[in-house]
């Protein structure tokens, strides 16, 4: 059912129940708003999306009201403007003034409406909260001088990925948003998968950097320095440039990442098919001792701690594979060390990751399999970026380059470990063909596909029905895990195998991604690694040459001694609560 | 954990009053107790941090063994209530929102405490003393400071 | 005037927890007559009494009441989160009648069908909490709550809940907020409480003076309540007469009493008057001219006032309206949730100019800027706390602009507070 309506002077017919905002788009009117954002919940905090209806008192917050039949609404009346120029001067009078050294300088909503409704002077006397920056995270950096208290991360990390690691505290002008016993984000039951930081508006929350320790890294002459870069990357970082999102820039970044002075340029979806082998050997070996299932993937850090947080009971089911960051990095310090004749110690280790989680999990004490740390700097997306602009590199207009060989080939099944469901679609194509001996047919699993939080399907591996599952966000996680704990009770399991991503969507959607990073920008990154995969000669992981190579020439075959000393790892339980 | 089953929510401000006057002289909800109450209600620890810190009469933090609340709504500051906060706050040395050093009061300025009748009022603890006056107040806080000695 | 009618008439028990003299002095007689009904008559005789809510937005209970009929269920919610302040009245009900308050619950229970009560105490009453826990127990001992009320097959239950300290949460859907153990954080209407309320089912929210009526209606009849007060909105009222008067305190007088009378119950003005504050913080602060405004809901809000709770502070001329201007703005600044922007970062504006106003410290341009960010505060706020924050700050730069203004350029006031 639609209903007809009026939005300043223009006739439009929205589905009944749309808000007052949304219809107003279908007019081509954007409704300024500091709290409201696409992906959550409507919270009617800000009071920047008042309009006014005719024949009702007052306005109303167009996030929260419905269109209805009839009615006739004006978004931008001279009383309108006030109010909406009064209230950014209340929240600037309380918000820093250092636009110009802020990270986000240029993709603030607030400096965005600001400079929309023209507040050059406030007449409010300015106050400093005086608030402490919380830098004990590893991957995330809370500033609470900068927060206007909208509320999305509260609602991001509480609703959408049950972690509730932040909540609000204090009230009126004191409001702030905070770990629990005043301690900081680093210890307190943050998975650091940043998601926060994404719907952020302003400064208050940003990835933790590293940037001048990477510069310091390639300047030093006596090191060389090593990347690698994560599936997701390479469909997002052009967007830092005015590429479209799920444009394919990884020749551009080999490219870049030379040009900025990185020595070895090596890729992470090498180590991705690699993960794929021992991940695959795994499941085989599950299922030929009956258990214990479901196997659940361990790629993604933020889920790690989620689990050994929120489900220690399930840490046996989570496979042993490190993360195709950690095993690249492990690979780089020994492999490659002993192949180049460097000393391991000269060998810096730097990743470039869609994800603030990444940084954590480098920084996790037992991830030093060489006796050195396997990653030392882990970059995200948007760090990398910055990076480039530094150093005046027009990115865009990048000629594409090549890796350096030995840890760089990739199938397509590596690619799409970027995408939720892409982890299990790469397994099942490699595993299919292990276990049976024949040839797949259809290489795409479509119903493991796309932005739906928990996505099944089944596999007839020798006569097994094997049942799949892959869940994003960790809220769609918690919901497959409690069916898991459920079903085990009474025998049958309801999965072989889980592939879990703490990010809606997958590593598209990391935290350390381009902003904007919302659900639509998602999908169309998404896109981009499926079309890298079509177009790929190679599309299953042990069909990889370098692969084969390595196992030949160094890690003898999948779970041998050696793999399991470099590529495998373990999990313990943290403290809940 | 010691405690699995949920308990209604609707119990749970009475807990924390409960919790944080447990014991004589203590009036405010410890790291551990926060701990419990989170895990017998089913609450992520961040969201009861939040909840408690939104009303005013919870502590996270140590007070004083007894709570001065004073109140200065319109009925009580026309009748007086600014000297009586500027008299006790010289005495004990003490702004509003702080302990004194020894730890026996802490000063909190309210906005109604519902006896505006009898106005200038303050509570001690969870008891009302109403009419109050500069003299009064000292004969209180000395009796107070004699009991505990 | 109908005496019957009168809810002070059950404040003068010596023993007000005894219930025998409870039912001695005619109490539980409306309960027994309401146990002759059906919900729909019930529901029928409060309609007719016209009995509006005595918490502030006066409300018709019969409407009210009426809107959770058809569901299943419904809980009871007696808000006795009195912050108001100025206002006490709720206060002395409970302490001096709590059966009237459990009577009138159980009434409005067989009304709507409700078999859950809770009465939402503010945790600055720990006394009287305990009181009313006391009560409940007699009651469900004398067979007037719990199983089997009186019995008649009805069985209704109250539960007493303490509040944390919080103003806003006096508003009925940051109440509810708060009876389900969360941050007193209003919630959008619609839909209302009488739609999706107390864990999300239908939610009947009723003052404490309110429900003190509903068993002095059922007693004496719908007729004899209304003949009592204005027409447009019947019945005795209480009001909490504080500040300059002779003899503070609570005064039971019908609906459209004149400011003038009620003041004179209390003895009169002490001093000369200056002005009057109606209706609690949210409310305008008039000048002697309110004397003959007439107090009930409908005449308060055509002179742009509101009755609100009923208090009214009568201020003298020995008092600065700095002061009222720094003590009214402090109490929005310490009460506002937070939870929209207009409200969070306004009241700390309007705090910070009426402090150093009254300081000696202010600017000239603020008493504008003051206005412009009530106007911004009106336009934009979520609930109506941030809304009601023009309606004093306005009446007192009105009213006293001129004294107000005389700190600014003295700049002298105050200086010794903060020595």
């Amino acid at each position: 059912m639609s209903v007809l309506l009026t939005i300043d002077g223009n006739r439009v017919s929205v589905p009944a129940h749309t808000s007052l905002l949304d219809a107003a788009l279908t007019a081509h009117i954007s409704i300024p708003t500091l709290c409201r954002h696409e992906d959550l919940q409507p919270k009617g905090s800000c009071g920047m999306c008042i309009v006014k209806i005719n024949g009702q008192p007052g306005f109303k917050r167009s996030c929260v009201t419905e269109a209805e039949e009839g009615m006739s609404v004006f978004t931008s009346t001279p009383e309108i403007r006030d109010i909406r120029r009064g209230i950014l001067e209340l929240v600037l009078a309380a918000h820093p003034a250092d636009c110009l050294q802020c990270i986000k300088h240029g993709k603030c909503e607030l400096q965005t409406l600001a400079e929309r409704f023209e507040i050059r002077d406030l007449r409010y006397d300015r106050y400093a909260r005086g608030l402490s920056v919380d830098k004990s995270s590893k991957g995330i950096v809370r500033d609470m001088n900068k927060c206007i208290g909208c509320g999305r991360c509260v609602e991001i990390c509480g609703e959408t990925q049950t972690v509730a690691s932040i909540f609000f505290r204090n009230r009126g002008a004191d409001t702030i948003v905070a770990p629990p016993f005043g301690k900081g984000m680093g210890d307190s039951v943050c998975v650091n998968c940043g998601q926060c930081v994404v719907y952020c508006p302003v400064g208050a929350l940003y990835e933790r950097e590293q940037i001048d320790e990477v510069w310091k890294a390639i300047d030093d002459p006596r090191k060389t320095v090593v990347v690698q870069i994560a599936p997701a990357v390479r469909v997002a970082i052009g967007e830092e440039f005015g590429l479209k999102p799920g444009e394919l820039c990884i020749g551009k970044l080999y490219a870049a990442l030379r040009a900025i002075g990185v020595d070895v340029v090596f890729d992470t979806n090498f180590s991705a098919d690699l993960t794929i082998m021992e991940e695959g050997t795994e499941l085989l070996e599950r299922i030929a001792k009956g258990g214990p299932f479901p196997l659940i993937t361990s790629c993604s850090p933020g889920w790690i701690k989620f689990v050994e947080t929120f489900y220690p009971d399930l840490l046996g089911n989570l496979s042993s594979c490190k993360s195709p960051q950690q095993m690249l990095g492990a690979l780089i310090k020994t492999y490659y060390a002993e192949r180049s004749g460097i000393d391991p110690a000269n060998l810096v280790s730097l990743s470039v990751m869609p994800c603030t989680a990444k940084k954590f999990e480098a920084d996790r004490p037992e991830m030093n399999a060489s006796g050195l740390r396997d990653v030392d700097y882990v970059l995200t997306t948007r760090e990398i970026a910055r990076m480039f602009r530094q150093a005046g590199i027009v990115f865009a207009d990048l000629s594409e380059k090549e890796p350096d060989p030995i840890l760089s080939g990739y199938t397509g099944s590596a690619t799409i470990f970027g995408a939720s469901g892409g982890v299990m679609e790469a397994a099942l194509r490699t595993a299919y063909e292990l276990a049976t001996g024949k040839t797949l047919e259809r290489l795409d699993f479509t119903q493991l596909r796309g932005m739906r939080g928990v996505k099944e399907a089944e596999v007839d591996l020798n006569g097994l029905k094997v049942r799949v599952a892959a869940a994003s966000g960790l809220g769609n996680a918690r919901k497959v895990l409690d069916m898991i704990s459920g079903s085990s009770h009474r025998g049958e399991p309801s999965y072989h195998f889980v592939e879990i991503m703490a990010c809606t969507g997958g590593c598209v959607g990391g935290g350390g991604q381009p902003l904007p990073n919302g659900l639509a920008k998602r999908e169309c990154r998404l896109e981009g690694l499926y079309a890298e995969d079509r177009g790929l000669p190679l599309r299953k992981s042990h069909e990889n040459p370098e692969v084969k190579g390595i196992y030949a020439e160094f890690l003898g075959k999948p779970g041998s001694e050696r793999a399991h000393k470099l590529l495998h790892t373990g999990y313990s339980a943290r403290e809940g609560w | 954990m010691e405690t699995t089953f949920m308990t209604s929510r609707d119990t749970l401000l009475s807990a924390l009053h409960e919790t944080q006057s447990r014991e004589k002289g203590k009036s405010w909800i410890t790291d551990g107790e926060a701990l419990q109450i989170a895990r017998r209600y089913h609450i992520p620890l961040a969201e009861l941090d939040g909840i408690v810190s939104f009303y005013k009469m919870f502590a996270r933090e140590k007070r004083g063994s007894h709570i001065i609340r004073l109140c200065d709504s319109l009925s009580c500051r026309v009748r007086g209530s600014l000297d009586l906060y500027h008299h006790v706050r010289r005495k004990l040395g003490i702004q509003a929102g702080m302990t004194t050093p020894d730890g026996r009061f802490t000063l909190e300025i309210v906005n109604c405490l519902g006896a505006c009748d009898k106005a200038p009022n303050l509570m001690i603890d969870d008891s009302l003393v109403s009419g109050i006056t500069i003299g009064a107040i000292d004969t209180l806080l000395d009796a107070m400071q004699e009991a505990e000695l | 005037m109908n005496e019957k009618t009168r809810i002070t008439q059950f404040a003068e028990l010596e023993a007000p927890l005894d219930l025998a003299k409870y039912i001695e002095s005619g109490g539980y007689q409306g309960l027994l007559a309401a146990m002759a009904k059906t919900p729909d008559e019930l529901i029928g005789i409060i309609k007719d009494s016209g009995l509006r809510g005595r918490g502030g937005a006066g409300f018709p209970t019969g409407q009210k009441w009426e809107s959770v009929a058809a569901a299943k269920e419904p809980y009871l919610v007696c808000n006795a989160d009195e912050g108001e302040p100025g206002t006490f009245k709720d206060r002395f009900i409970l302490e001096k009648a709590p059966y009237l308050v459990l009577e009138g619950m159980t009434i409005a229970a067989l009304a709507i069908d409700a078999h859950q009560g809770y009465i939402y105490i503010r945790g600055e009453y720990p006394e009287i909490a305990k009181n009313l826990a006391t009560a409940i127990e007699k009651a469900k001992a004398g067979g007037y709550l719990g199983n089997d009320i009186l019995t008649n097959g009805f069985s209704f239950d109250v539960a007493v809940r303490v509040g944390g300290g919080s103003y806003v949460v006096g508003d009925e859907t940051a109440l509810l907020n708060s009876l389900m153990g969360n941050r007193g954080y209003p919630m959008l209407k619609p839909p209302f409480p009488t739609e999706k309320g107390l864990w999300e089912k239908p939610t009947v929210v009723n003052n404490v003076e309110t429900l003190a009526c509903v068993p002095i209606i059922l007693a004496c009849g719908a007729t004899a309540f209304s003949s009592v007060g204005s027409r447009d909105c019947p019945g005795y009222k209480l009001f909490s007469l504080s500040g300059h008067v002779a003899t503070p305190g609570v005064y039971e007088l019908p609906m459209g009493t004149k400011v003038r009378e009620v003041l004179e119950k209390a003895g009169g003005v002490t001093g000369t008057l200056k002005a009057i504050q109606i209706g609690g913080t949210a409310g305008p602060i008039f000048g002697p001219v309110a004397l003959d405004y007439c107090l009930d809901f409908p005449s308060m809000r055509k002179v742009g006032g509101a009755l609100g709770s009923g208090a009214i502070v009568a201020i003298n001329t020995s008092v600065n309206m700095a002061h009222v201007l720094e003590v009214t703005m402090r109490f929005f600044a310490q009460e506002s949730c937070g939870h929209c922007f207009p409200c969070r970062y306004g009241t700390r504006q309007l705090d910070y100019m009426a402090r150093r106003i009254a300081l000696g410290s202010g600017r000239a341009d603020y008493l504008d800027l003051m206005r412009e960010t009530a106007a911004v505060m009106v336009g934009a706020s979520f609930c109506p706390f941030g809304q009601s924050v023009a309606l004093p700050l306005t009446s007192l730069l009105d009213g006293f602009g001129d004294e107000i203004a005389s700190f600014i350029t003295e700049q002298d006031y105050l200086k010794e507070v903060e020595a």
